[in-house]
């Protein structure tokens, strides 16, 4: 039987238009710039989980017979450094710590920014000028600049940049925060709440917390991408994690002398640190899109 | 409220916050883990030694005298001694003010440029390839490390192809255009990146109001009503954004100078920090500070200027 014969047969009822694949994303509460995000994200993730089956070579094994390989040789496909060093592994194992910088440096800053944010929103009175005046003399700094004093004092190393971060990065959380629970301090489910004679603190961690806290949450992805860049700027100029540590700031500071004949000690580090940027932003802008 | 009365309480803030500012650097030297004078001693720093250098440096004085000698200086431009070069702290940093404001100027001016046309740009073209194009490109700028961007224009535009000296500064004002340009281009296009959002959005939006309507009723052509009412529009809020972004550029322009060789005050505060100099690091954190504080007042009253609509309360 053909299928002309059976044409006639059908109910004539036009078929369900088929969702395209944007709409279906957007059913899982998923847009084409966050999921590229995430995508970007998880393959660098999965990368730094699973660095020592992805690189042949140990990180900081020197093997200065083999200095200044170029890309796509034969045994190194990104080439090696100045010190025969293996850039692939380099690389890889380098996205371990440049994640965990992005990670833990936006951390202290969002807890503490949040809750600072909520208290000084929803009691206001002196609390609040009091932490309006200290955000304008924070904000008067240049928040590198800043970072860079603090450090200076501090010294260098990993767990100091994790403190100077965090003393300077809360504000923008904070400010965020407080002017969402500033629009929320008077809403009913706020004033529900303290008529059934909910503590100050119930209200803001169990009400209005979990109301105020989603543009902080979209700003965390900025925030990583300022700590990733900052984080390697500051081991650029030697202020951060030691060598032989492998870093992608530290590796383009090194590459810096042989620019001449080792173009690709500097250029490859930059590269995955703008990919890892590029994955954070897109996540950031996406997220931000579906609000 | 006029626009005296507001640049007289804008001051009076200005005094306050200068105040919080000074309070901030002081109680980071002394209320920080690390002793400064075992920091700068290393590896010599023994006990004697270390009590010896906190004699010389006043460490050992109350609190608010050292606080009281720290501002009273500040006021009389006096910022201490350099440890490493011996030399008066403010001389030093002073000389190089200039060498990064104008650095910064400079990127400004060109970012000013290029914000402009790609931000109108992406506007008139909303949704279309060339408004795409721009917002990925100009993406992908923002989350470039600038130091490393620089780095690349060294390799390729220095050191490839030699159109540009590869670092310094010149010593003629047409030689300080030059050599500064690589530098100022690399922070322009990451502050333009910023911008150019933003005026785009603003373009878009200002595109449909009432009077731009009228404007094109009678007949104006498209180009008139986007350049001369439109733009003069849609600009304002831009630059509020360029007020709030130059801490960033300061601090980026710190950075750049390391980067160029450039012999700023970026220069001197890294150097300063390799060697432990903390009273240049104090001072330079001060003054970068003091011209953030100058610059966002300066855009606060530009706005009467810019649109005479603006009145403050």
């Amino acid at each position: 039987m053909s299928e002309d014969a059976l044409s006639g047969l059908r109910p004539n009822v036009a078929p369900l238009p088929r969702l395209g694949f944007t709409m279906q994303l957007q059913k899982v509460g998923l847009n084409a710039t966050l999921l590229s995000g995430l995508v970007l994200l998880g393959i660098v993730m999965v990368a730094a989980a699973a660095a020592p089956l992805l690189t042949p070579y140990d990180p900081i094994a020197q093997s200065l017979g083999d200095a200044f390989q170029p890309p796509f040789s034969p045994d190194h496909v990104l080439g090696t450094d100045n010190f025969g060093r293996d850039i692939w592994s380099r690389i890889v194992y380098s996205a371990r710590l440049d994640l965990q910088i992005a990670l833990i440096s936006v951390l202290f800053p969002f807890v503490f920014g949040g809750l600072v944010g909520i208290a000084t929103g929803y009691v206001g009175g002196r609390l609040e000028t009091l932490f309006m005046r200290i955000v304008d003399v924070l904000m008067a700094f240049p928040f590198f600049v800043l970072v860079v004093a603090i450090m200076s004092i501090l010294g260098p190393g990993l767990i100091n940049l994790y403190i100077a971060v965090g003393i300077v990065g809360w504000v923008p959380y904070a400010r965020l925060t407080r002017g969402e629970t500033m629009a929320a301090r008077n809403l009913e489910y706020v004033q529900a709440a303290r008529t059934i004679g909910c503590t100050t603190t119930r209200i803001m961690l169990r009400h209005i917390l979990p109301n105020v806290i989603a543009p902080a949450m979209v700003y965390v992805f900025t925030g990583m991408v300022l700590a990733i860049v900052t984080g390697a700027t500051l081991s650029f100029l030697g202020l951060g994690p030691q060598p032989p540590t492998p870093e992608w700031g530290a590796m383009i500071a090194a590459g810096r002398q042989f620019l001449m004949n080792g173009w690709w000690m500097t250029a490859l580090p930059g590269v995955a640190l703008l990919i890892v940027g590029v994955a954070l932003s897109l996540i950031g802008d996406g997220l931000a899109d579906r609000r | 409220m006029g626009r005296a009365s507001y640049i007289r309480k804008r001051l009076f803030l200005m005094v306050f916050v200068l105040f919080g500012v000074t309070i901030l650097i002081f109680s980071m030297v002394h209320f920080l883990p690390g002793d400064p004078a075992a920091v700068l001693l290393g590896e010599r720093a023994t006990v004697e030694n270390t009590a010896i250098l906190r004699e010389q440096l006043g460490l050992n004085r109350p609190l608010f005298e050292q606080y009281w000698l720290f501002v009273s200086g500040l006021v009389r431009g006096q910022m201490g001694t350099s440890l490493v070069f011996k030399q008066p702290v403010n001389e030093l940093v002073l000389s190089r003010v200039p060498i990064s404001i104008g650095l910064a100027v400079y990127a400004m001016g060109i970012a000013a440029v290029v914000t402009l046309v790609f931000g109108l740009l992406a506007a008139v073209n909303k949704g279309r390839w060339l408004d795409q194009l721009i917002r990925i490109v100009f993406m992908f700028v923002l989350t470039t490390p600038s130091f490393w961007f620089g780095i690349l224009l060294i390799l390729v535009l220095a050191l490839g192809l030699k159109w540009f000296p590869v670092a310094g500064f010149g010593a003629t004002f047409q030689e300080h255009i030059w050599y500064l340009f690589l530098p100022a281009i690399t922070l322009a296009l990451q502050l333009s990146a910023v911008l150019i959002r933003n005026l785009r959005s603003q373009v878009i939006h200002t595109m449909g109001s009432d009077f731009a309507r009228t404007a094109r009723a009678k007949g104006l052509p498209e180009r008139l009503v986007l350049l001369r009412h439109v733009l003069r529009n849609a600009v304002l809020s831009t630059v509020t954004i360029f007020g709030l972004q130059f801490g960033f550029l300061m601090g980026g322009t710190l950075v750049i100078e390391t980067v160029f060789a450039v012999p700023g005050m970026g220069q001197l505060l890294f150097t300063s920090i390799t060697s432990r100099d903390y009273p240049v690091v104090q001072a330079i954190t001060v003054v970068s500070a003091v011209l953030v504080i100058i610059v966002n007042l300066i855009v606060d009253i530009s706005y009467s200027f810019l649109d005479p609509r603006v009145t403050y309360e």
